[in-house]
């Protein structure tokens, strides 16, 4: 817990994360050198890079450093809050009920901005659900709310094999596009970057607060924490961060899961860099993601969940290997 | 002016569910003592050791930490004062033996300030006072049950505080370590001006350890000095089993009779 290996390895995956929408920009069905993409940003060159990475690239690889970030910031919290190293932030429920949300948009055909409107309500409507029924008696409890939760996401699956089952052909790979996670369409630039930019700032003040509540939640009520009050931040806090991810992106799998633990294996279970870390991580890991999923079957495109899944289990596997 | 009491407790009465656990109980506890708390499984032990740590309200009285009620102390203030060992802890996340007594600084440490050398300091000395200083670099989630309780006892002492609640400190230790550990917190009490107050099981270590009793026997506890409290007739009473007295060179042992 000394500061500078934290802040180092929080400056290291920043600057990670800048090199990876570096790529994410230069990247593509048209090659761009870096000093091209930089004065396209800037506005200055041709009018064609300027085009393709202002309106093309860059909404893009905003949409999946956000997604990748939140979902990443989303799952480190809940592990901690659930003192579990294997919740993902699709433990709550949120990408079962965005899913039916968005879903139930496209089959009744309603207009593509209502989709992702679909999304947010649905998520929105299932946090809501978990939360009163996981209070109960007014008592926190972990287990209960994690139970309630799985339970949840269970029965919005059953709903979303209902749609899937009654929706006709044409509309079944937009759908299944939609489910596996797919950053082609994002609905907004830069709102999901400031939702984890302010999401951010309000759980660093209670980073260390965390810190403890990690240990146990009588050891940390013991430290003066309010048990009371930070865990139902917490929850609020993941909650709207997957929300947001979920309708950006679809629900994208394994971010949320694997690289908290992976920062959490490198750096340590400290919040105060943990938080920064993954979130940095998560962001570069689906920029990167994004960008494979644009080029490896070019000039088809693949939704990027597959290739999170695909790097992730692997990656994941050898950091745990390694642990031991 | 004498100080005034480390805890000071009047008109107590602590309920949980159906059971009450005690009723109008007062007392207090003076710096240099060493408590023990004594009942039967499900008397209510943890619960009078949490409400008198300030961790749940009671049912009615006062309870004064260093002259200061309770009810009116933020629960951080609470925690510079007091600490408070859970019956049983586990380690969820990989930590080092270090980062786990760190956080037992957390009341000290304003929002934004990182722990600094003297806290590492403190830390330190807290785990060598508890005899497994070589052990910081360590994960705890290797440690021995032993090992791990005293971690947990080292972040409490790295919290500064002026009277420990310790719920079964010794539980997870073998006989030396309980002996070592219970003869060391007795002498810290002592020594450092603290006070201790632990529910214990054993009673023989709370007659080897504690110059004060408190027994919880079904609603009607009672408190006070060990060498009144804690004799064959009581403790027979207390835990429904006939108990004898044995002399030793240490004072009496009990033995089920």
């Amino acid at each position: 817990m000394t500061r500078i290996p934290a802040t180092l390895a929080v400056a290291i995956l920043a600057a990670v994360a800048l090199a990876a929408f570096a790529l994410a920009l230069g990247v593509g069905s048209i090659a761009l050198d870096p000093i091209t993409v930089l004065r396209a940003l800037g506005g200055d060159g041709d009018a064609m890079p300027r085009m393709i990475v202002q309106e093309l690239r860059l909404p893009r690889a905003l949409a999946a450093f956000a997604t990748g970030g939140s979902l990443a910031m989303a799952g480190a919290l809940l592990q901690v809050l659930l003192r579990n190293p294997l919740a993902d932030p699709y433990v709550l429920g949120v990408s079962g009920g965005a899913a039916v949300g968005a879903l139930a948009a496209m089959l009744l055909g309603l207009a593509a901005w209502l989709i992702p409107a679909g999304a947010f309500a649905g998520a929105f409507a299932s946090t809501v659900l978990v939360f009163a029924l996981a209070r109960g008696s007014g008592a926190w409890s972990p287990t209960r709310l994690l139970l309630t939760g799985v339970i949840v996401a269970a029965g919005w699956g059953a709903v979303v094999a209902l749609l899937l089952s009654l929706a006709p052909e044409a509309q079944l790979r937009g759908m299944l596009f939609w489910l596996i996670g797919d950053l082609s369409a994002p609905p907004a630039t830069w709102t999901p970057l400031v939702v984890l930019a302010l999401a951010m700032a309000i759980a660093l003040p209670f980073a260390r607060d965390l810190n403890a509540l990690a240990r146990g939640d009588a050891i940390a009520a013991a430290l003066g924490v309010s048990i009371a009050r930070l865990p139902w931040l917490i929850f609020a806090l993941a909650a709207l961060l997957t929300a947001v991810a979920v309708t950006t992106a679809g629900a994208i799998g394994f971010v949320g899961l694997i690289v908290p633990h992976a920062v959490r294996l490198v750096i340590g279970n400290d919040q105060r860099a943990l938080l920064p870390a993954a979130a940095f991580a998560g962001g570069a890991m689906l920029l990167i993601a994004d960008t494979l999923a644009r080029q490896i079957a070019a000039p088809a495109q693949l939704p990027v969940g597959v290739v999170t899944a695909l790097i992730g289990v692997p990656v994941f596997l050898i950091l745990l290997r390694r642990e031991r | 002016m004498s100080r005034p009491a480390l805890l000071q407790v009047t008109g107590l009465t602590v309920r949980i569910a159906a059971l009450t656990v005690c009723r109008n109980l007062a007392f207090s506890i003076a710096p240099g003592e060493c408590w023990a708390i004594l009942g039967r499984n499900g008397a209510g032990k943890t619960t009078l050791l949490h409400t008198l740590a300030g961790l749940r309200p009671p049912a009615a009285g006062v309870i004064e930490l260093a002259g200061a009620p309770l009810a009116q102390l933020s629960p951080r203030d609470i925690a510079r004062r007091r600490a408070v060992l859970p019956q049983d802890d586990s380690d969820a996340f990989a930590a080092t033996v270090l980062e786990t007594v760190l956080v037992g600084r957390h009341p000290h440490l304003s929002r934004w300030q990182w722990e600094s050398a003297e806290d590492l300091a403190i830390a330190r000395a807290a785990l060598a006072a508890m005899d497994i200083g070589g052990a910081e670099a360590r994960d705890v989630r290797t440690l021995s049950g032993g090992e791990r309780r005293r971690v947990a006892l080292a972040a409490l002492l790295a919290q500064r505080p002026d009277i420990l609640f310790l719920d079964e400190p010794s539980s997870h230790l073998d006989l030396a370590h309980q002996l070592a550990l219970l003869d060391r917190l007795a002498a810290l009490a002592r020594s450092g001006q603290k006070a201790v107050l632990m529910v214990l099981h054993d009673v023989n270590l709370a007659v080897r350890c504690c110059d004060h009793a408190l027994l919880l026997d079904g609603g009607a506890a009672q408190a006070g000095p060990a060498a009144e409290l804690l004799t064959a007739t009581r403790l027979s009473r207390l835990y429904g089993v006939p108990l004898q007295a044995v002399a030793t060179e240490r004072g009496p042992v009990f033995a089920p009779g």
